[in-house]
């Protein structure tokens, strides 16, 4: 309609190629729709199913029925008073709020170092810690099992996975370095020469600037904590009082066998938290994915 | 001489501050790099020449350690083989996926919010529960998926209890979690100059040119970033594949059992779980390092492919 209004001698001479036209656009709108509508069936589905399954009777779970006969919403409240599943959910919290402070706290004065002073080793810094990043935690498990529970005794509890989130984090550092070089160089010159060491340019300056970045620096951190398997399996499953739910999620399925419906209420559960928290933060989220591209 | 230079003692005062402040700034991390990085990384190779059972003092074993590992333990090479099968098949299909729900969502003009998130939340899904969830929807006897296979006429295949199915199985549990590429790819789409696309479209290019031409050139860097990128993570792949094996052999948690490795069949078994089942399971340090020291080399190959190739990665300032 645009075109035509905008165009009227050329649609009048020729109105067949202009539906043409219209025709070809309103076809590719379908076939990139539908194409969209696949794929987000592949994509939601399998939360849909779940949660079908979640809310079956024991009986109805056993066989591959997909929608409940009754909804049994109790299941949930079956799983919430599964013995441990609560000490789990406050583990969880804890390790990953924690984790999250620190991890913040302690890596952006080194990512502020590594974006904006210049000193003589700041490549090689910088490569060492994109190593760290890439580094899989298995190569260094050994060692650090063997230093937490020999020398400090600390395993049966999550402080060897907190503790050291007060050294800073590899991938909080480089994603918060990447954006600080997108800071210029004049604001901080003008907080200089109004009189202000380094460390008060940092937290009056740079501190509000940043607050995006910090923002996904904290979320990816948190997911990082509340995701973590092979952490809590390595140093807390010795203790059952120190599990955190990836953990004990995976012990859940032992303890109620072939009962899916529980399991899937107590997957939904686990999962439930971070969904919640995408969609408060979901901008915060996406400018931190996109800052871990290429992007100098 | 009345030319006077600044003085070198303030000078020297200076830059000394300076450093001070630089060293007090890293310090965290440089405490951090050599608790957790340096000292776990060089004790790992140390322990890959002794024999240590976590108990009683390491002695020197010199390349027993590695020649067990090569040659008699009899689960390595079958690790290593799913491993670089993970890496050859899931690295490249994810990447082909997320570039392909990437253009797809740049096309997309109704409900374009509603499809963005609908492709990204499957990705955040925690690795244990998403893989829980995948070993209920896939599993033989009563999944959803089979079931609907079945009334489609379609065979059944036993995905996690199949060992030829298992790995495809993983591998279409990570197309699921394909968040994390289809927003890196969003975004370096929507980058790619508006000019270079008119240009071809009044040239003629049809839209498998424009793609192959105007779009591929433009976003090459990110796609090596997405490769490389993905071939780390996937030396890395421990949690998915463990959960899934234990969870289809019915063998799980807590109590103490051990499962089969890399159930079914040894066909999910790789090199991140052979690390802790030689240290935690079988108290095998010098062989558990061994492991290790290999997942190492491998790393930090294709990190410095990424290091040197991603010069975008470092940036300068």
């Amino acid at each position: 309609m645009a075109l035509a209004s905008s165009l009227p001698a050329r649609a009048a001479v020729r109105p067949a190629a202009a539906r043409i036209a219209r025709r070809r656009a309103a076809l590719h709108w379908l076939a990139v729709h539908s194409l969209a509508v696949a794929a987000a069936l592949f994509f939601v589905l399998p939360f849909v199913f779940v949660f079908l399954t979640s809310v079956m009777s024991d009986q109805q779970a056993l066989t591959s029925e997909l929608w409940p006969h009754q909804w049994r919403w109790g299941n949930y409240a079956k799983v919430w008073h599964t013995p441990g599943f609560l000490t789990w959910w406050r583990n969880t919290l804890v390790y990953a709020g924690a984790g999250t402070v620190l991890t913040v706290v302690s890596s952006l004065p080194v990512a502020y170092a590594l974006a904006k002073f210049r000193f003589r080793g700041r490549g090689l810094a910088l490569t060492a810690v994109i190593s760290m990043m890439m580094l899989p935690p298995q190569v260094t498990v050994i060692p650090m099992y063997l230093f937490w529970a020999k020398q400090l005794h600390l395993t049966g509890s999550l402080w060897p996975l907190v503790i050291p989130m007060l050294f800073g984090d590899a991938f909080s550092i480089f994603l918060l370095r990447q954006f600080l070089l997108t800071v210029p160089r004049e604001y901080l010159e003008a907080a200089r020469i109004d009189g202000c060491g380094e460390l008060r340019t940092l937290l009056r300056v740079v501190l509000p600037m940043a607050r995006p970045a910090i923002a996904a620096v904290a979320l990816f951190q948190f997911f990082y904590c509340w995701n973590d398997y092979f952490g809590p399996q390595i140093y807390a499953s010795e203790n059952e009082g120190a599990w955190t739910l990836s953990y004990g999620l995976e012990s859940f399925k032992g303890a109620h066998h072939t009962n899916w419906n529980l399991t899937m209420a107590a997957t939904l559960l686990v999962m439930a938290p971070v969904i919640v928290l995408f969609f408060f933060a979901q901008r915060a989220f996406i400018e931190g994915v996109t800052l871990t591209g290429v992007k100098g | 001489m009345a030319l006077q230079l600044p003085t070198p003692p303030a000078l020297r005062r200076k830059r000394r501050r300076e450093a001070v402040r630089t060293a007090a700034f890293l310090s965290p991390w440089l405490i951090g790099f050599g608790v957790f990085f340096a000292y776990p990384l060089l004790s790992t190779v140390y322990f890959s020449f002794m024999r240590y059972d976590g108990f009683t003092a390491p002695t020197f074993a010199g390349l027993k350690n590695w020649d067990y590992v090569f040659n008699h333990y009899p689960f390595f090479w079958t690790g290593l083989g799913n491993t670089l099968w993970l890496v050859a098949v899931m690295v490249t299909l994810r990447v082909a996926f997320g570039l392909g729900i990437g253009l797809l969502i740049t096309k997309v003009k109704t409900g374009a919010g509603f499809f963005r998130t609908a492709f990204y939340l499957p990705y955040l899904a925690p690795p244990v529960a998403a893989t829980m969830a995948f070993a209920f929807l896939l599993n033989p006897g009563t999944g959803p998926v089979n079931h609907l296979l079945g009334k489609l006429g379609l065979p059944q295949p036993g995905w996690f209890t199949d060992p030829s199915w298992s790995k495809p199985a993983l591998t279409l549990l990570a197309l699921w979690g394909i968040g994390d590429l289809m927003v890196i790819f969003m975004a370096a789409l929507l980058d790619v100059p508006r000019e270079q696309y008119e240009a071809a479209e009044l040239d003629g290019a049809s839209p498998w040119q424009r793609f192959r031409y105007v779009t591929l050139p433009n976003i090459s860097p990110i796609v090596q970033f997405a490769v490389v990128t993905g071939v780390i993570q996937t030396m890395q792949y421990y949690t998915q594949a463990i959960v899934a094996g234990k969870v289809a052999s019915g063998v799980i948690g807590g109590s103490g059992q051990q499962f089969e490795p890399g159930y079914p069949h040894g066909s999910t078994w790789t090199l991140p779980q052979m690390v802790y089942s030689l240290g935690f399971q079988r108290f095998d340090t010098g062989s558990a390092c061994v492991v290790a020291v290999i997942l190492f080399a491998i790393s930090m190959a294709f990190t410095s492919v990424l290091l040197r190739r991603g010069a975008g990665l470092v940036g300068e300032d």
